[in-house]
């Protein structure tokens, strides 16, 4: 048994005599497990489960390790759990992300949460309706087989009349039902919630205000704490002097193992604080900067999977009609949740409470319980609704800032980053360098397809095209903690489809060239090159949707269209965007993104539609702004005046188009839409242009000069 | 110089006796607990801190107490009467016109500001109005959406 085990079986005895009267059932699901360990992580303990609990009075919670940052999972997880228990969805309430109550997770990332853990409330919820069959065949002394659950009721079947509710049923009960996963779960066909679109069971905090984030905790005696910051990465303090800030009134001044922090009962006399601090640092000498890091990647990165390998690359070259070598590049780019990073941590007689705004409440747990000296069990992590994340908060640096400085001065304190702290520690995705050879025969069969990623890694790298002579391979690693120490200046991390935008805006480019080369559509040519059944529907379905009819290529008339494809979490997307390329000044508008997807079964729709339409619209951003600018460990970006967002304006009309595939159990959703984007777009641009942009973010400087180019 | 500034909040007059330079956000956020009200940049850049004052969307990380002073202040916590949601709230709701929702208060609230000011605005005024509102997560378009529902519904905060 792993500590962690242990710890959530002493937690669960004194978690079920809190809860009272009722019914619990906890579920060990092995693929929770299988799904991590395709993703590289840790496995979960061996007695996971998934808890749902019935109340005596019918009332239903749900409790998820996986936290809400905007997906819409406490509803789709609500709606699994509903359809598979017979209870009506607003009898629901989902507690997610507190390490005392929920089950262990690793955290919430890679588009998981349907995929893996819903297999197990799906599970949790269909053994906890047969426990309430079976207690209702004994209050009604008829046999389960003539039993009817529904809306939260059982009946006989035959005589509707003869009913009680689960709430009846749970009164005075208190079972706790442990079962694995092999539940038979509700057929697409009987779906009666799942498949639907409910409103989010988060709406009404959130349009109203009511809902809480980290930063809204309040505690008795709570001190905001503001932090001595270095002005680059790798700087070392050379001299400090707090003493005009430790005079200011209410002032607490911490200087503890690294850790400079001023700290006030309110936020601006904090400020003010550390505005008082006089700090001269050492910094670094310029290596790297942001014209040079591409040279420093190629150069840096160390050789490291080949995940794809085949036929004979000097074969391929030579049964090739046309060879086409390019090279690909993409920049830092940030996070940028709106909620910048915040936690608010007690401790008290030996434990610890934070409150964070983190992707990975139990990873915190951990790093609290590291820094503080403390027994995992005895931190306890909660996690309010979480502003966005998108990979950024899956590290837990500000909770244990909080948690130090708690521990420091014997007072609940809050830690919540500045815009400009937001910037300086985003775990930026790794900027990356792509070099492709491929080549096509006379008839625009692809021959060769030799892939190297530098420093994004491989993910989106798959080679779905018919390619016999085929390599890839990914150097530097993922690019975070990876095989490279010091591959970058600063820290990077996972970034919304990690890898992904990079591998498919190189891939689909680099198809778009050899269509072009070939005197081939571009949807025509792919639906050649691959014979991959889903991909061959969503291309079909996304040019459908989008209206493409073949016409010359590239249009070169100032307005274009560009098509990408990929695979990611299981899930096929088919990207269309439409631009206009001001050829002037090389300013690009999209004016319109259609996406079609297959995901399997989808949970909601319209919940599926709305990450995807996310997707999009922050793709914008990587694809046609978004670029971190740095000189050495110096951040140059600290807000949105040069940090350019995806705005209003921006906006394409978006269509999504779900392909159905009841046939597959649900697939990600929080990642593929935005896969395509750098593609789609750098594609319509060569359409509207003649001018392959090699570069993202794809800017008007870049453009132009390309377009200048020709 | 602590003085005593008094305005109206969500309708109900409010008297504080403090700094009137001090940044009304943070007023909001701390002295009187409404956390509805968000800080996403402290520079008026970003539009998660927008509240309503005399029926004028404003940045409230920009604006400073005193310029409040005599004012009617309306935060997100003022929008719903007798458990009714605004039009705007209920139309954001009904679109699923947020994600992760940081940004929600700042967008009704500038929207509701906008509204005020144009009671049926075209698409492209309603773009331009939102413009300086960001969204991370990428709810614009069902924001759009939500806003052309909820127009020529009153919106009378």
């Amino acid at each position: 048994m792993t500590d962690l085990a242990r710890l959530t079986a002493m937690d669960r005895r004194g978690f079920v005599k809190a809860l009272g009267g009722g019914v619990l059932v906890l579920v060990s699901a092995p693929s929770l497990t299988a799904g991590l360990e395709a993703q590289g992580r840790p496995g979960y303990p061996t007695d996971l489960n998934a808890y749902l609990h019935i109340a005596e009075d019918g009332k239903v919670t749900l409790f998820s390790g996986k936290i809400e940052m905007g997906q819409g999972i406490t509803t789709s997880l609500a709606q699994m759990a509903a359809e598979e228990l017979g209870a009506p969805l607003d009898a629901f309430t989902v507690v997610a992300g507190d390490t005392a109550t929920c089950p262990w997770d690793a955290g919430t990332w890679g588009s998981m949460t349907t995929r893996f853990f819903g297999p197990a409330v799906r599970a949790a919820a269909a053994q906890a309706r047969l426990v309430l069959m079976d207690l209702a065949a004994q209050r009604l002394g008829v046999p389960r087989a003539q039993l009817t659950a529904q809306e939260g009721v059982v009946y006989v079947t035959r005589d509707r009349s003869r009913r009680v509710s689960y709430g009846e049923l749970a009164r005075g009960q208190q079972i706790t039902h442990t079962v694995d996963e092999k539940a038979v779960l509700r057929a697409v066909r009987e779906f009666r919630v799942m498949g639907r679109s409910p409103r989010r069971l988060d709406g009404r905090d959130k349009v109203t205000g009511a809902g809480k984030f980290a930063g809204d905790v309040r505690r008795p005696g709570m001190l905001y704490a503001r932090i001595v910051r270095p002005p680059s990465h790798g700087a070392t303090p050379r001299s400090l002097d707090t003493s005009a800030a430790a005079a200011m009134p209410g002032v607490t001044v911490v200087n503890h193992d690294g850790l400079v922090a001023v700290l006030a009962p309110d936020p601006e006399t904090a400020s003010r604080a550390l505005e008082a601090v006089k700090a001269e640092w050492d910094v670094p000498a310029v290596a790297v900067n942001t014209d040079s890091i591409f040279d420093h990647l190629v150069a840096t990165a160390v050789p490291g999977e080949t995940p794809e390998e085949g036929g004979d690359l000097a074969a391929g070259r030579a049964a090739s009609a046309q060879t086409f070598d390019a090279t690909y590049y993409n920049a830092y780019v940030a996070h940028a949740p709106m909620e910048p990073h915040t936690s608010v941590a007690e401790v008290k007689d030996g434990r610890a409470t934070v409150w964070a705004a983190t992707q990975s409440p139990f990873g915190t747990q951990q790093q609290v319980a590291r820094a503080l000296g403390f027994r995992p069990e005895d931190v306890r992590v909660i996690t309010p609704y979480v502003g966005g994340g998108f990979g950024g908060k899956s590290a837990g640096q500000q909770s244990v800032e909080a948690a130090r400085l708690a521990q420091a001065t014997g007072k609940p304190v809050m830690v919540a980053w500045t815009r400009a702290e937001e910037f300086f520690f985003d775990t930026y995705r790794p900027a990356a360098v792509v070099k492709i050879a491929s080549g096509i025969d006379a008839a625009g069969a692809m021959r060769l397809w030799d892939y190297t990623v530098y420093a994004a890694g491989s993910r989106g790298s798959d080679v779905f095209y018919d390619v016999a002579n085929r390599r890839v391979r990914a150097f530097g690693a993922s690019g975070y903690g990876g095989a490279t120490p010091n591959l970058h200046p600063f820290a990077t991390g996972p970034w919304r489809a990690p890898g992904a935008n990079t591998n498919r805006f190189a891939a689909e480019s680099q198809i778009d060239v050899m269509a072009a080369a070939a005197g081939m559509d571009p949807l025509e040519f792919r639906l050649r090159n691959t014979k991959d059944p889903r991909m061959l529907g969503v291309l079909r379905a996304v040019a459908r949707a989008a209206g493409w009819r073949a016409r010359p290529f590239p249009a070169r008339d100032g307005r274009g269209r560009g098509l990408a494809c990929g695979i990611d979490v299981g899930t096929y997307a088919a990207h269309v965007a439409e631009v206009t390329v001001d050829r002037a000044t090389g300013t690009v508008k999209v004016d319109r993104v259609v996406c079609a997807q297959d995901m399997g079964i989808v949970v909601n729709p319209d919940g599926a539609k709305m990450q995807t339409e996310g997707a999009i619209t922050m793709g914008l951003g990587y694809a046609l702004s978004e670029g971190l600018r740095f000189e050495g460990g110096r951040i140059l970006d600290a807000n949105f005046d040069s940090y350019s967002l995806p705005r209003f304006s921006w906006l394409p009309a978006i269509e999504v188009v779900l392909v159905p595939n009841d046939a597959l159990d649900p697939q990600g959703g929080g990642e593929p839409g935005i896969i395509n984007m750098g593609g789609a777009i750098a594609n319509a641009i060569f359409d509207a242009t003649g001018a392959r942009v090699p570069y993202l973010p794809l800017t008007p400087e870049r453009v132009l000069a390309e377009i200048r180019k020709l | 110089m602590t003085e005593t500034v008094s305005f109206t909040l969500n309708g109900k007059p409010v008297s504080l006796d403090t700094d009137p330079q001090r940044a009304l956000l943070w007023v909001l956020r701390t002295d009187l607990e409404l956390t509805g009200t968000k800080y996403g940049c402290g520079e008026g850049m970003c539009g998660a801190c927008t509240v309503v004052v005399d029926g004028r969307a404003v940045r409230a990380c920009l604006t400073d107490l005193a310029s409040v002073r005599g004012k009617s202040v309306t935060t997100i916590e003022g929008l719903e009467q007798n458990g009714q949601l605004h039009p705007l709230q209920a139309a954001f709701h009904e679109h699923g016109a947020f994600q992760c929702g940081y940004c929600t208060p700042g967008m009704i609230m500038n929207a509701v500001g906008l509204l005020q000011a144009n009671a049926r605005p075209t698409r492209a005024q309603i773009v331009e109005g939102m413009e300086g509102n960001l969204c991370r997560c990428g709810a614009h378009q069902r924001i759009l959406a939500a806003i052309e529902t909820a127009s020529g519904q009153g919106g009378q905060p």
